[in-house]
C-alpha cells in the first residue's frame, strides 16, 4: 500500500536531513503510528505521502503509484484517494459543518445531489448528527476535528493520513477521536498517524514506528510509546 | 452548479477589493483605448496610401528651351521604361488651362501668369509608386529636363506625422499596459490570499488545477472585458466629438474613418484585454499558488 525505499529528504538550507535513508512498508488495512520528538522528521513522512514535498533520494510508492516521479497534473486525482486530518483542523470558518464536507465533494466535481445523500451519512458516522448546520466556531475542538475526519473520509479514501490529530484536544476528546479513527480503520482504510501523544499510542496497541533525528529507531507490531 | 459556483466566486472576488478592481479596469481601459487608437491610425494610413498612391504621379518638368528631339526622346524612353505604367504629356497651354481652373477664384494670380510661362511636363504614373528613386536617378540630369517632382514626397510628410502619432499612442498603450498588468497581478494575489484557506482545502482534497485557478483567471478576464468596453466607449466618443466634430474639416481632407472600422476595434480590444489579463493572472497564480 505504502512503500518508502531509502528515502532521504533534506530541506533547503537545513543542516541535516529530516529523513535519512528511511525504508518502511505499510500493508493495506494497517494502522500505523509514527512517533518521535518534535523535529524528528515524522511530519515529513505525511508530506512525502501527499506529494507536498519530494525526496532528494529514494522512492515513495502510494497505492502502487510512484509518487516520486509523479507529474504535477496527476496530483489532484492522486490526492482524491487519500484523506487527510491535521492538528489545526483546517475547516473553512464561514461554512457550516455540512458545507465544509460538501465543499470537499463539490470541488472535485460531485453534484449537490450526491452531497445531499452522502454528507449527512458521514456526519452521522462521526457522531455529529444534528449539528450539521453549526459553524466551526460554534463547535468544540473535538467536534471540529470530527468534521475534519468526516471531510477526509467522505470520499471513502484508501488511505487516511493524520498529522497529530489530537494535538489540540484534551485527553478525553483525544480518545474519542481515536475511537473514530479506529472505526474507520476497521472499514479497511489504511490509517497512518503521526503523533507524540504517548497516552494514545499506549492505549491503542498498534504498530509503532519510532523516528529519531530522521532515522527509524524502532518498528514494533503492537508497540507502546516507550 | 460548477458554472454558477465559479461565476459567483468571480463576482465576490471583484467586489471584495473594489477600489483595486476599479483601478485595474481604468488602467486597462486607458491602455486599450490607446491600443485601439493606434490600430485605427494604422489602418487609416494604409487606406490613405492605397487611395492616394493610386492617384499620385511623378512630374518631369522640361526646360523652357527644350527641343523637339529631346522631348520625343524622353517620351520614347518613358514609354519603353518597365517601371512606368502611364505617361501623359502636358503642354504649356494645357498647363495654363489647368492653372486657370485651379485658381479660378483668385484672378490676381491668373493675371500674373501669362500663357507660355508655365513649363511643359510629362506626368508619369509608376507601376510601383515606391520606386520613385529609380526613375529619379534614371532621368535626372538628362538634357531638356528641368526638375523631377514626386507628389509622393508630400504625402509621406503627412504619413510621417500620422505615423509618429500612432507610435506615441502605442508607447502610451504599452506603458499603461504595464501598469494595468501589475495591477491585475496584484489583484489576483490579494484574491488568492483572501481565499487561501479554500485553496488549501481544495488542493488537499484533490480539486483539479483548473478548478482552483478558474475563478481567479476569470476575475481578470472580466476586468479585461470591462476595461475594453470602457476603452471602446472612449474611442467612440472621441470619434464623435473630435473627428466628426471639431476636427471634421481635417478628417475630410484625409480620408474619414468609418464607424465600421471603429466597431471592429471592440472585439479587438476586448480580445486583447481578456487574453492578456488571463495570461497575467495565470502566470501570477503559478508563482503564488503553486498548485
Amino acid at each position: 500500500m505504502i512503500q518508502l525505499e531509502h528515502v532521504t529528504k533534506t530541506y533547503p538550507k537545513a543542516s541535516r536531513p529530516s529523513l535519512d535513508d528511511v525504508s518502511v512498508g505499510i500493508e493495506k488495512g494497517e494502522f500505523v503510528f509514527f512517533i518521535g520528538p518534535s523535529g524528528s522528521g515524522k511530519s515529513t513522512i505525511i508530506k512525502l505521502l501527499l506529494h507536498e514535498v519530494t525526496p532528494n533520494r529514494g522512492k515513495v510508492h502510494v497505492n502502487s503509484r510512484d509518487v516520486t516521479a509523479m507529474r504535477s497534473w496527476k496530483i489532484p486525482s492522486f490526492r482524491r484517494q487519500i484523506g487527510c486530518v491535521f492538528q489545526d483542523f483546517r475547516l473553512l470558518p464561514n461554512r457550516t459543518a455540512y458545507e465544509n464536507v460538501a465543499f470537499a465533494l463539490e470541488v472535485i466535481g460531485k453534484t449537490k445531489a450526491v452531497a445531499r445523500r452522502v454528507v449527512p451519512e458521514v456526519l452521522e458516522l462521526v457522531g455529529l448528527g444534528g449539528k450539521e448546520h453549526r459553524y466551526p466556531h460554534e463547535l468544540s475542538g473535538g467536534e471540529q476535528q470530527r468534521v475534519a475526519v468526516a471531510r477526509a473520509f467522505v470520499n471513502r479514501p484508501l488511505i487516511l493520513l493524520a498529522d497529530e490529530p489530537t494535538g489540540n484536544l484534551d485527553p478525553d476528546t483525544s480518545i474519542e477521536i481515536m475511537r473514530l479513527l479506529d472505526r474507520i480503520n476497521r472499514t479497511g482504510t489504511t490509517v497512518v498517524m503521526v503523533t507524540h501523544d504517548s497516552n494514545i499510542v499506549n492505549q491503542m496497541r498498534r504498530r509503532v514506528v519510532e523516528i529519531e533525528s530522521g532515522r527509524i529507531v524502532r518498528d514494533q507490531a503492537r508497540g507502546v510509546y516507550g | 452548479m460548477r458554472g454558477k459556483y465559479v461565476l459567483s466566486e468571480v463576482m465576490v472576488g471583484l467586489w471584495r477589493n473594489v477600489t483595486m478592481t476599479i483601478a485595474m479596469i481604468i488602467t486597462l481601459a486607458v491602455s486599450l483605448t490607446m491600443l485601439g487608437a493606434s490600430a485605427l491610425i494604422f489602418t487609416q494610413v494604409n487606406d490613405m496610401k492605397a487611395y492616394y498612391y493610386d492617384k499620385i504621379e511623378v512630374s518631369i518638368f522640361l526646360k523652357p528651351d527644350v527641343n523637339a528631339e529631346q522631348r520625343d526622346g524622353l517620351r520614347a524612353a518613358l514609354d519603353a521604361d518597365p517601371l512606368v505604367r502611364e505617361v501623359i504629356y502636358e503642354s504649356k497651354d494645357q498647363a495654363y488651362e489647368k492653372f486657370r481652373t485651379m485658381y479660378a477664384d483668385t484672378p490676381a494670380l491668373i493675371e500674373a501668369v501669362k500663357p507660355g510661362q508655365l513649363p511643359e511636363s510629362f506626368r508619369v504614373k509608376l507601376k510601383d509608386p515606391e520606386r520613385y528613386q529609380d526613375i529619379y536617378t534614371a532621368y535626372n540630369g538628362r538634357d531638356g529636363i528641368d526638375t523631377i517632382l514626386d507628389q509622393r514626397r508630400l504625402l509621406e510628410k503627412i504619413f510621417g506625422i500620422l505615423g509618429s502619432v500612432q507610435n506615441m499612442a502605442l508607447v502610451a498603450a504599452i506603458i499603461m499596459a504595464v501598469a494595468a498588468l501589475l495591477l491585475v497581478g496584484n489583484t489576483i494575489q490579494v484574491a488568492a490570499y483572501s481565499k487561501r484557506r479554500e485553496v488549501a482545502v481544495m488542493k488537499l482534497v484533490g480539486a483539479s488545477n483548473w478548478f482552483i485557478q478558474a475563478p481567479f483567471v476569470l476575475e481578470a478576464v472580466v476586468a479585461g472585458v470591462f476595461g475594453a468596453l470602457i476603452g471602446f466607449a472612449a474611442l467612440a466618443v472621441g470619434k464623435w466629438l473630435l473627428l466628426d466634430g471639431s476636427l471634421a474639416d481635417l478628417t475630410n481632407l484625409l480620408t474619414p474613418i468609418s464607424w465600421g472600422k471603429v466597431m471592429i476595434m471592440l472585439p479587438l480590444m476586448a480580445g486583447v484585454g481578456a487574453v492578456v489579463s488571463a495570461i497575467t493572472a495565470w502566470v501570477t497564480l503559478r508563482f503564488y499558488l503553486r498548485v
